[in-house]
């Protein structure tokens, strides 16, 4: 939990090309080197292992490209968000880049405790584009569907479609997809796994890029950019947070 | 210009770690390659997480790109799950810098620093789609280089190694692009004439061009085949650190790697004479880098590379004469920064003081290794690590009372003239260590990691006769029964691999047969306990007629030569030999650091002096043999003139 002398930030990020293939993991090694590269003024946890107060939202899997990532860290005084952008992005690995900044309220929500949802574009193979409207149309009036998927090795068989909120063409190879992160986050894999049950026609098909374009938080039934809700309010100490127009 | 990354790509979504592959670390090149250009491909035959922090391959990295004539790219040996898709897919070896196959490289120059890697060498070479034995390869074909310390023995890997390089790299390195480069100018003909003239190069050995003689399993002589070749090829040494203040931009990996953080050479060289360490013996003189050049190195180093923690390395780091000076430099630089840790591997425990222990502590400490190496007194003195018990327990205490809770023991079982009570002291050292850690806290713990003891070429142990499997393993539980008791935990090497590795130390040309057997059978990254088999040694020996025994266990006779004779780390032979002597009768060295000079014959031989970065010898220099050591105008010692930037 944040402390009330600090000063927490939420940034957005990109991953992008080859660095794709590194794990989120060591996407948080890169910022705590990016962020010391910097000379951020940052706040440490206390212990005997005093660490920078950084924490990242929902992990994105290995090999999957990203427009939408999320972290917040503490500063122990407020710095200029162009400068921060900039300064941060000098030390990031090559396809890693700040896309933008919030100076966020003391004690925001965190992202895990937050993302409501995920928005991902998905190139597949292995089918026509005909077919793969086909699995989508049917994908979107079926009212469950199962499919076996596997946590921490145990298998089991669950309806995924509730998790689902929105499945469209966009492309001849192409899907928009937006899926729930509870009661737990869907992956991307069993959504194609999903689809591959629509038809004959669709059964061979692969997912072969994935990029992770949005995530949201919900707010009053509204969908929300997480940089947009919980901002430091400029009004004096003890104002109450400032809840921006969401999407 | 051949990118493969496009054709790599989609491999790398189905194989482990796919970020093995990628290159991009902070400090790496994408050099543009031409035909005035020779292009190297440095590469370390081992997985990249084992082999990305090497600190020679990343050393002449930088020099080489720094050369107007030349380029250099990297490469490590793809895991099983990747080469599998590069043979099934027609792909070749390739560079992580710019994906280009490793085929287009005038060189592919190998990292030696483990004997068990040996067959990924033949690995690599083969999926650069180059014939693995030398004699195979044409005009067309790279050379093959290797360095490293394991070059200092090169005969077992003499049939597919077109040229090795013996000592430091960093000025031959220039000496064979200036070679090669005129070859490739003058269009890559003839093959044997460009080895030819790398023959002639100091401490270069291209053994196509010498005559191995054998009678029966004895070897009798290895001798140039032509008058221009040396009869012996002498190491390379830098003479002064301080013109080589490499890497500037130590690589900074994108996954995690073994000595994951800042990497800084306060020394090479070691003159404690341990009689076991190949590594302390080949790479004499001392020479000590400033200290303000290393001050700056960490600071520099930890601003552009983000890391937390810096290693200050050497064979014996708190031997270094200004170390508590350069321990509370770093300490002041890192003030107010939130936290850096320093560690000091391979540390002497004579020399760790209460002094260095609280100025380490100021930043945050990591885990504390001393390395006695042996359990008794007896058994320190036959191998020249002269370290008292007194001396252990006060740096254990030190480093106990300053707050560290866990500290690492090195031991070598199966030493020379080895007791089942020296064995048994390793334990009972153990457990006192972990007694004096409880009377600070009550965490304390203590692991003592204990390793088979394989001779090693170029050390007075060169005679020895390795102890067989089944002795090691029945020292190996003699300690296990012993370390019930107590809280010390114990580890240990694997028998069967020292066994291993035992025969490639100190085998000859006719061992390269079996490393081409064993790699044919599917035995790579031997390094790797579930990848290891000596089985498939064994059946390898087996095949082409070879004795393990006769390679691994018998005691050489001082008469004999030796498959390594040829090859020169400046120790005079009688000085080896009389060492061995005086190891047997238990007696011990000084360090000719700061005691008079005993000419082991590198100094003489060379022209080298020992160059120290304060002219007051460290806590423990006097290496333990109760000589008083007077104020620094007694101290035996020449300095080398430093000069001011020396032109290269």
């Amino acid at each position: 939990m944040r402390g009330d002398a600090g000063h927490p930030y939420r940034i957005r990020f990109a991953k992008r090309g080859p660095v794709r293939f590194i794990s989120h993991r060591d996407v948080a090694r890169a910022f705590e080197r990016a962020f010391r590269i910097a000379e951020l003024p940052l706040a440490f946890s206390s212990g005997f292992s005093p660490h920078p107060k950084v924490s990242f939202g929902p992990a994105l899997a290995v090999g999957y490209e990203s427009d939408a990532e999320y972290l917040d860290v503490e500063l122990t005084r407020p710095m200029p968000a162009d400068d921060l952008v900039a300064a941060v992005t000098a030390g990031l690995p090559e396809g890693m880049a700040v896309t933008g900044i919030t100076h966020l309220a003391d004690r925001a929500p965190s992202l895990q405790e937050e993302i409501s949802s995920l928005g991902y574009r998905v190139t597949v193979g292995g089918t026509t584009p005909e077919a793969l409207a086909a699995a989508v149309e049917a994908f979107r009036s079926a009212p469950e569907i199962r499919v076996p998927v596997s946590r921490k090795g145990v298998q089991s068989v669950d309806d995924i479609r509730p998790s689902v909120l929105a499945i469209a063409v966009a492309g001849p190879d192409v899907l928009d997809v937006e899926v729930a992160t509870r009661p737990r986050t869907l992956r991307v894999a069993d959504v194609v796994t999903g689809l591959r049950t629509m038809s004959a026609e669709a059964a061979s098909l692969e997912e072969l890029r994935v990029l992770r374009t949005r995530q949201w938080i919900e707010r009053g039934g509204a969908r929300c950019e997480p940089l947009d809700v919980d901002r430091r309010s400029d009004a004096p100490e003890g104002a109450a947070r400032a809840l921006e127009a969401c999407a | 210009m051949s990118d493969l990354w496009p054709r790599l790509e989609p491999l790398l979504a189905r194989v482990e770690k796919p970020a093995r592959y990628i290159g991009m670390e902070r400090g790496s090149r994408r050099p543009e390659h031409g035909p005035d250009r020779v292009a190297w491909l440095l590469l370390y035959p081992d997985a990249y997480e084992v082999g990305l922090p090497n600190q020679g391959l990343q050393i002449l990295y930088e020099i080489l790109n720094e050369r107007p004539d030349a380029v250099a790219e990297r490469a490590y040996a793809p895991w099983v799950d990747l080469e599998a898709e590069l043979r099934a897919h027609g792909l070749p070896l390739f560079s992580v810098d710019t994906h280009r196959p490793a085929s287009d490289f005038d060189l592919l120059a190998f990292n030696l620093s483990a004997e068990l890697v040996a067959t990924n060498l033949l690995n690599c070479i083969d999926l650069a789609g180059v014939p693995v034995r030398a004699a195979e390869r044409g005009a067309h074909h790279p050379l093959v280089v290797a360095g490293g310390h394991c070059t200092y023995n090169p005969e077992p890997l003499a049939d597919f190694v077109d040229a090795f390089v013996i000592g430091d790299g960093e000025e031959v390195i220039s000496e064979i692009t200036e070679v090669v480069g005129a070859w490739k100018r003058s269009g890559r003909g003839n093959r044997e004439g460009v080895l030819r003239e790398l023959a002639t190069v100091p401490g270069v050995y291209v053994p196509s061009l010498y005559e191995v003689e054998y009678d029966g399993p004895r070897l009798v002589a290895i001798t140039p085949r032509y008058p221009d070749v040396p009869a012996v090829v002498d190491k390379r040494t830098v003479a002064d650190l301080a013109d080589w203040p490499y890497p500037k931009e130590q690589l900074v990996p994108l996954i995690e790697v073994v000595h994951d953080r800042l990497n800084v050479e306060l020394f090479r060289g070691c003159t404690r004479g341990c009689r076991f360490c190949q590594a302390g013996m080949i790479t004499r003189p001392v020479r000590e880098r400033p200290l303000e050049q290393a001050r700056t190195m960490v600071a520099d180093g930890l601003r552009r590379s983000g890391y937390d923690e810096v290693a200050l390395t050497s064979l014996s780091s708190a031997d270094f004469s200004g170390i508590e000076g350069l321990v509370g430099g770093i300490v002041d630089d890192q003030a107010g920064t939130g936290g850096v840790s320093l560690s000091l591997p391979s540390l002497r425990v004579d020399a760790f003081t209460v002094g260095v222990a609280s100025r380490i502590q100021e930043v945050r400490r990591t885990g504390l290794t001393f390395a006695p190496e042996a359990g008794t007194w007896r058994m320190r003195q036959v191998i020249n690590k002269l370290v008292s018990e007194e001396d252990l327990y006060s740096a254990v205490d030190a480093a106990y009372s300053q707050g560290w809770r866990r500290v690492k023991l090195y031991f070598l079982i199966g030493l020379p003239t080895e007791t089942d009570a020296d064995t048994l002291g390793i334990a009972e050292l153990a457990r006192n260590v972990v007694a004096i850690g409880k009377q600070y806290t009550k965490g304390a713990s203590a692991t003592a990691s204990v390793g088979g003891f394989v001779p090693k070429p170029h050390t007075p142990f060169q005679w020895f006769g390795q102890n067989s499997v089944e002795e090691l393993r029945r020292k190996v539980s003699l300690l296990r029964d012993d370390l019930r008791r107590g809280n010390a935990k114990l580890r240990w090497h694997d028998p069967e691999a020292s066994f291993a590795e035992g025969i490639l130390s100190r085998g000859d040309r006719r061992i390269g047969a079996v490393v081409e057997r064993v790699w044919r059978a599917g035995g790579t990254f031997q390094e790797w306990s579930e990848r290891f088999d000596l089985g498939r040694w064994l059946d390898a020996m087996a095949a082409e007629g070879l004795d393990p025994d006769w390679y691994v266990t018998r005691h050489r006779t001082a008469d004999e030569p030796l498959p390594w004779d040829h090859i020169a780390a400046g120790l005079h032979r009688d000085f080896l030999w009389n060492d061995w002597q005086a190891a047997l009768a238990e007696h011990g060295l000084p360090d000719c650091r700061w005691t008079p000079c005993y000419d082991c014959g590198v100094c003489t031989g060379y022209a080298l002096e020992h160059v120290v970065a304060s002219p007051v010898p460290p806590a423990g220099g006097s290496q333990g043999t109760g000589q008083v050591l007077g104020d620094q105008a007694a101290v035996p010692v020449r300095f080398l003139q430093r000069q001011v930037s020396r032109a290269r």
